[in-house]
């Protein structure tokens, strides 16, 4: 029968499957899988172990083993992610998976896409509202602008901050990123590989594999060199700028923003450089290949998020 | 059609497996929805033993019991527990059971991810509540965790707390990802979206809130952990940030939060009240319509929580009009509920009686509503009981109410028994006379300027902080007896048919009671 979904034998039923799937389709329902408890697992000794590090660093603990936690943890994400991934690919390369499961795929990774851009969302809206609001009124500016002007009266309206209210808590930077430099030439780089991504795309849905691999190759090298640049970047703020984290609301909005934004261009970059080994070992095919086209939308979406960055963050 | 059915529910045959691990690996949609329903009434309990604290403390003025700081722990640690581990996974469970059913779906679309949602939270509740062993005490700044309490004058647990929050977010953004693209993708054909359930719409348009502010709270929890280990100044105005703007963050969150604890339970009521009056639903359309700008309008309206902070005149304004709005919506929905029972063979089964009581008791929450949407008068009400007041009768009454009415109304069908009706309606009564003896007395305390996370207060507040305490204290231990209540019904009782109430429609009342393990592997044909 075709609704018989047994997991430890997928691949002797796919034959009936297919066949089966043409009269009356089905949709595929794994059984029992260990990877969500081990995924939660590993999630909690990643937490426990970051959180208490955290902590015993604050309350100056020397004795803390959090870290181990947190390697304990770290360990168990990868095995899991490796995991649970590689039967997935099992799953979809011994043809379990119907075109309704390709649409759930699709819906799932947009959602997912989605709650990236709303968290994102979180801290460009902090952005925009101290630099409309918050420091405007401390600076003694409209209605508001009472109680700034009251606590700090030496202090001034501006952007980029660079003199903060309360100056010694929190000193400000020297001087801010020059746009049109590193960040100009990033925002080339990864436009650029968005561009390449998307020619990778239209080559494996014409099964030109050759081509595939080159422009792939491409889209990393100009991937990695982003985050090379993206380092290089941090190191000079830190070093020559006194452009910290702690240098006051212009250094923690430009860190953020700039910083989740670096962590997702590595994630995106890991997704790609698999995407590049599952085509080096023949996986895919020209109508076949959701994964490749979720991580290339990925890229898309980190892509545009650093438009915003640049023109918000280091032009404006 | 039902002929159809049971033919392809009889001849599969994969039961569940067996013992403790059954429950650790499985994808199945009802077992998870089990573990969620269990879950949260276990949180339930544990957010309620908390209560019983607060309101033993605050049975007689003077401080009693606890210390102060124990006492914010336990205000902080209970809004927390209810909020994300007993209303909103009690939700998620009764989705996994029922939606899939509801639309002619195999099980959710995505079975793995959905055990991965579920076990997050045993996870993440366990560190949570480890924070109150810890030294220096869990979090004691109140569940809204207002920056710099939240920040600089916090303890050192804080930090597990937010990484928590990162828990649970990661865990309902899986679940409603998961119940989105199962409402998009595994509808059996013919089930179009203007066939659908209203709770199946309910849950569609929550799930798209919570994608849409759970990943924000998690901004907003970053952002304090960020000052509170690294250094910045976001919420520190010292360094140029501001304190507000955390609050602003977190009641972008915060409204949207509060309806993805209500609209599943409208989707209950709407699902239960045609049942017992028997008569179709009054006005689906205009159902769906509302639920959707009852969402829409969420997403502007935050800042009604904060007319005391120190708006410009214009944000006062902009916001008390723009809340008010909610009540055409809300309005259009408690119209509909009503005219459906209206000239209806009505019955009061315990089902009915808690939705019966949902339909008054939300509105009057609503009302207060109003009430402390009006600026100029929040300026008196806001941080007073009144607001606890408030969300209490939407909150109880409301969700906990619809949640209940749900569990009575679908618990024949999971279990394949009759839950004892006499027991259920004790049940009833009791708990809608603890919650109001609870909290209505709350209103008057709260508008003659109670303030609330208080745990000592002026002596003329005196007898009706008495009445709420022993109205709190009823309201809890009664939901023992729904403990034994539920219990009964697993073990045994009248066999349920297929249909056991007379007026229900749905495709989840066309499978076998108990319904099979897993249903609809192939689909119906819905016409
Ligand atoms: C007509 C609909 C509603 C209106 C106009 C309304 C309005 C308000 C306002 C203005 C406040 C802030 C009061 C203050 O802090 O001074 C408030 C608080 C609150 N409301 Fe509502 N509300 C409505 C419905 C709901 C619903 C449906 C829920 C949840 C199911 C809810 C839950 C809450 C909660 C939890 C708080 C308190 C948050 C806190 O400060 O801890 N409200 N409401
Ligand atoms: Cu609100």
């Amino acid at each position: 029968m075709a609704n018989e979904s047994n997991n430890s034998e997928p691949a002797a039923s796919t034959e009936n499957r297919r066949e089966d799937m043409a009269s009356h389709p089905t949709y595929y329902v794994p059984e029992q899988s260990k990877w969500p408890i081990i995924a939660s697992v590993g999630l909690f000794l990643t937490m426990y172990g970051a959180g208490n590090m955290l902590i015993d660093s604050q309350t100056g603990n020397k004795e803390s083993s959090a870290h181990w936690i947190l390697f304990l943890g770290g360990l168990t994400m990868a095995y899991m992610l490796f995991g649970w991934f590689s039967n997935v690919i099992k799953e979809s390369r011994s043809g379990l998976y119907s075109p309704q499961m390709d649409r759930t795929f699709r819906w799932g990774m947009s959602w997912f896409i989605f709650s990236e851009v709303m968290f994102f969302a979180a801290f460009f809206g902090a952005l925009f509202y101290v630099r409309t609001f918050t420091v405007p009124w401390l600076g003694g500016e409209g209605d508001k602008g009472i109680s700034g002007h009251l606590l700090w009266p030496e202090f001034q309206n501006q952007w980029p901050l660079l003199t903060n209210p309360d100056n010694s808590l929190y000193p400000g930077a020297s001087e801010v990123i020059d746009p049109w430099k590193l960040p100009l030439l990033n925002t080339i780089l990864l436009v650029l590989s968005s561009v390449t991504v998307t020619i990778a795309h239209h080559a494996l849905r014409e099964n030109k594999r050759k081509m595939v691999i080159g422009w792939m190759f491409a889209t990393l090298v100009l991937g990695f060199s982003f985050l090379f640049f993206q380092a290089e970047e941090y190191i000079h703020a830190y070093n020559e700028l006194g452009l910290t984290l702690a240098a006051g609301i212009y250094g923690s909005t430009f860190f953020i923003l700039t910083g989740f934004h670096g962590a997702h261009v590595t994630l995106g970059a890991i997704m790609l450089t698999i995407m590049l080994l599952r085509i080096l070992k023949g996986h895919f095919s020209a109508d076949n290949h959701f994964a490749f086209e979720a991580a290339s939308w990925y890229w898309h979406f980190v892509d545009v998020v650093w438009i915003g960055l640049f023109i918000f963050v280091y032009v404006f | 059609m039902s002929a159809v059915l049971e033919g392809h529910t009889t001849d599969h045959h994969h039961g569940p497996a067996k013992g403790l691990w059954r429950w650790v690996l499985t994808t199945n949609h009802k077992d998870i929805g089990t573990l969620y329903l269990w879950f949260s009434f276990a949180m339930f309990l544990f957010g309620g033993t908390l209560a019983f604290v607060i309101r033993a403390e605050l049975f007689q003025p003077g401080l009693q019991i606890v210390e102060p700081n124990f006492f914010n722990q336990m205000t902080t640690m209970h809004g927390l527990v209810m909020v994300f581990g007993a209303v909103m996974p009690a939700f998620v469970g009764l989705a996994n059971w029922l939606v899939p059913m509801m639309i002619g779906a195999p099980d959710m679309a995505m079975p793995r991810m959905n055990n991965w949602s579920f076990w997050i939270l045993p996870f993440a509740f366990a560190m949570l509540s480890s924070t109150l062993l810890m030294d220096g005490g869990g979090p004691n700044f109140g569940w809204t965790f207002y920056a710099p309490l939240s920040t600089t004058y916090a303890p050192p647990s804080t930090v597990l707390f937010i990484l928590s929050i990162h828990m649970m977010g990661i865990s309902s953004i899986m679940g409603a990802i998961n119940i989105i693209a199962t409402v998009l993708n595994l509808r059996a054909p013919g089930m179009t979206l203007m066939k659908m359930p209203l709770f199946v719409w309910t849950w569609l348009i929550t799930a798209f809130l919570l994608i849409a502010v759970m990943p924000v709270l998690a901004g907003v929890v970053t952002m304090m952990l960020m000052d509170i280990s690294f250094g910045t100044s976001f919420f520190s105005a010292a360094g140029g940030g501001d304190p507000v703007l955390f609050q602003h963050v977190f009641w972008f969150f915060g409204h949207p939060e509060v309806y993805i604890m209500i609209l599943p339970a409208f989707g209950v009521v709407s699902a239960i009240i045609p049942a017992f009056a028997r008569k179709p639903l009054f006005g689906y359309t205009s159902m769906v319509y509302a639920t959707a700008s009852i969402a829409f309008l969420s997403f502007i309206v935050w800042a009604h929580h904060m007319f005391t902070v120190g708006m410009p005149i214009t944000g006062e304004l902009y916001f008390m009009y723009a809340t008010m709005l909610i009540a055409v919506p809300t309005g259009v929905k408690v119209f509909n509920w009503i005219t459906t029972m209206f000239k209806g063979s009505l019955t009061f089964e315990t089902p009915m009686l808690f939705a019966t009581a949902f339909v008054i008791l939300f509105t009057i929450g609503g009302f207060s509503g109003l009430m402390l949407a009006i600026a100029p008068a929040d300026f008196q009400y806001h941080d007073t009981y009144f607001v606890v007041a408030h969300f209490h009768y939407v909150l109880v009454p409301g969700a906990i109410f619809g949640i209940m009415a749900g569990i009575y109304y679908w618990l024949p069908k999971w279990t394949g028994h009759m839950y004892d009706e006499t027991m259920g309606k004790v049940h009833f009564w009791l708990s809608f006379i603890g919650m109001n003896l609870a909290f209505f007395p709350m209103h008057f305390t709260g508008l003659a300027g109670m303030p609330r996370r208080i745990p000592d207060y002026a002596l003329q507040f005196a007898n009706f902080n008495m009445l709420s305490s022993v109205g709190a204290f009823l309201f809890g231990f009664t939901q023992l007896l729904f403990l034994f209540i539920v219990i009964k019904c697993i073990i045994g009782g009248k066999k349920a048919s297929a249909k056991p109430w007379e007026g229900a429609e749905g495709l989840e009342w066309m499978l076998p009671s108990p319904a099979p393990y897993h249903t609809f592997t192939t689909p119906p044909e819905v016409k």
